[in-house]
């Protein structure tokens, strides 16, 4: 069984960050691997030690910077990635059904039994590509799961979705499928040493529209960012001043007023 | 003209609170447009809950009998079917968990932008949607191209819709096509000695404990308190507490006298689960972390430094 593992290098912003246009100041932000996609890539991984996976590649749309993140996964134990890049994708905003195209080309030429990804990226917070890749192309689905049993000879995945409020659904999903992983899955692995030199020389197929066949028009975004603001704190917070001790003794007077005793 | 459709979300034989707060929504974009608001409701008991979505400004509720649960199969051929035959220019949908298990489907499928996790909307020749990134640290406006699109609302930003409406109710007739994915039940998760919804005084840490071993300052602070320990989503991610501590949207709903969240940022996901504590109090070194809205008293500084005198002052 093949699984091909979604990942995202995502933009963090520093606690002080300034917005210059539409987007956090270059050098306000932190690359890394998505939270999400890393228990994606933990489980796939694991997929692959208990034989079950045969191999286990990870798909990235992504500059070329995003290789450094794309090693990590790499390290972990992932076989090989694929990176997608274009011109076209330079400075715009791509909406979920322009990802859902390259995601789609790169199904066509993996042919994955499995495709697992996070079931968001912590900068956009969109929630949504995975389901709707499953769609285009034609593969059962299942989002937020939290706990994963891969039977492969039955061609079922049995899957805890986490609905809210402390429930879980229990789902059959009939393979091949795409599955979105909530945090929590698993437990994401460091990367080891030799891991990380290992994957130095695991290859990243770098790939443009043009080697998928497809053309800027396929990736043609409906969304465009036109503005980017702090929300305005709408907050009457007191803020305790002071050092520590002046402030944890000012929170004791407090916590004191409302009736907080040991 | 702009029809929009509103699908409700129910659960265990309710509706859920999202559903009438996705129908005001719905209502705000049917005004904006001019157009007609209805509502779908699929699955369980339809004649009960088109009854209950029959609220003031919704002009006409669709009722698709389909199980009893949530199958989200179902739940997209029931809204694809309705929104072409209704001409919908708009599908409004909760952003929850079951929204986002068919809501990006039934975009593709009907060959529409979504939008989710909006948090406010405007129609002025064409949708602009707000929303937040990078963790809530930025909110953004985002221009909708097209006549037809998919949006999912966040809960707890639009007023629930009330009153009783005097829409047509219809029973819809829809070709549901059989499922790969089967719903085959449900587990409640947590359980343990400690409900931490019962507790009077909850000191709640977050991901700026660092290491587990750290998870002693904050025992130690709880317990010179006489207050219950509970947790944001990541500390019960790395195992480092059981699921019943999880304070969130995912975990419990707690209401308590004190909530002091320590080194919580204050995700979305987690704010839905304390907000509705009496006195929020917060201790993070982000002073622009978002736990500081709603908080009633903040200390921006280093819980390193801050908790242990704080424990000094209760021993």
């Amino acid at each position: 069984m093949k699984v091909l593992v979604t990942v995202k290098e995502v933009a963090e912003a520093d606690d002080d960050f300034a917005i210059e246009g539409t987007d956090i100041a270059e050098s306000d932000l932190e690359y890394d691997l998505n939270e999400w996609d890393d228990y994606a890539v933990e489980a796939a991984v694991q997929l692959a030690e208990a034989g079950i996976a045969d191999e286990v590649v990870t798909v990235t749309v992504g500059p070329e910077r995003a290789e450094e993140t794309i090693r990590m996964a790499l390290a972990k134990g992932a076989d090989r990635a694929v990176r997608v890049w274009d011109d076209a994708l330079e400075g715009g905003f791509a909406d979920v059904a322009s990802k859902v195209a390259l995601f789609e080309a790169v199904v066509d030429e993996e042919e994955p039994d499995l495709v697992l990804g996070g079931v968001q990226a912590a900068d956009t917070g969109f929630g949504a590509t995975g389901v709707a890749l499953a769609e285009r192309i034609g593969f059962e689905h299942a989002a937020v799961v939290n706990q994963l049993d891969v039977d492969a000879d039955a061609g079922v995945a049995h899957v805890h979705r986490e609905l809210e409020g402390g429930v879980e659904e229990l789902t059959d999903v009939d393979l091949p499928a795409v599955l979105t992983v909530q945090t929590g899955l698993n437990e994401p692995r460091y990367a080891s040493l030799r891991g990380i030199r290992q994957a130095q020389r695991k290859e990243i197929a770098a790939k443009d529209l043009a080697d998928l066949g497809l053309t800027a028009d396929d990736v043609e975004s409906a969304l465009t960012i036109t503005e980017m603001y702090e929300p305005e704190s709408e907050s009457d917070a007191e803020i305790i001043e002071g050092d520590a001790g002046e402030s944890a003794g000012r929170l004791a007077e407090v916590l004191r007023e409302k009736g907080v005793s040991a | 003209m702009m029809s929009v459709l509103v699908a409700a979300e129910h659960r265990r034989g309710a509706l859920r609170d999202v559903t009438y707060e996705a129908i005001t929504a719905g209502r705000e974009l049917a005004d904006e447009r001019g157009g007609d608001l209805h509502v779908a409701v699929v699955g369980g008991d339809v004649d009960g809950f088109a009854e209950d979505v029959n609220r003031e400004g919704v002009d006409a509720v669709h009722a698709v009998e389909d199980g009893e649960e949530f199958d989200h199969n179902a739940y997209q051929a029931a809204v694809s079917t309705l929104a072409d035959r209704i001409d919908a220019g708009a599908v409004v949908l909760p952003n929850s968990v079951n929204g986002l298990d068919y809501a990006p489907a039934l975009a593709e499928d009907l060959g529409a932008p979504i939008v989710t996790d909006a948090v406010g909307i405007a129609y002025d020749d064409g949708l602009t949607v707000t929303r937040e990134m990078y963790g809530s640290k930025v909110e953004t406006t985002v221009d909708v191209a097209g006549d037809r699109f998919v949006l999912t609302v966040r809960g707890g930003e639009w007023p629930p819709a009330e009153g009783v409406g005097d829409a047509t109710v219809e029973a819809a007739e829809v070709d549901i096509p059989e499922s790969g994915a089967r719903v085959t039940g449900f587990e409640e998760v947590g359980g343990g000695d400690v409900d931490i919804a019962d507790a009077d005084v909850l000191v709640s840490v977050g991901r700026g404990i660092e290491e587990e071993e750290n998870l002693e300052l904050v025992e130690e602070l709880a317990d010179a308190l006489g207050a219950t320990l509970s947790a944001s989503r990541p500390i019960v991610d790395n195992g480092w507490l059981p699921k019943n501590r999880q304070v969130g949207q995912s975990g419990k709903v707690v209401t308590p006298d004190v909530y002091i969240a320590v080194g919580i940022s204050g995700a979305v996901q987690h704010v839905a689960g304390m907000k509705g504590s009496d006195t929020i109090i917060a201790i993070n070194t982000d002073p622009n972390a978002p736990i500081f809205d709603i908080a009633d008293y903040g200390i921006v500084g280093d819980l390193f430094d801050v908790v242990p005198e704080l424990i000094d002052e209760f021993a």
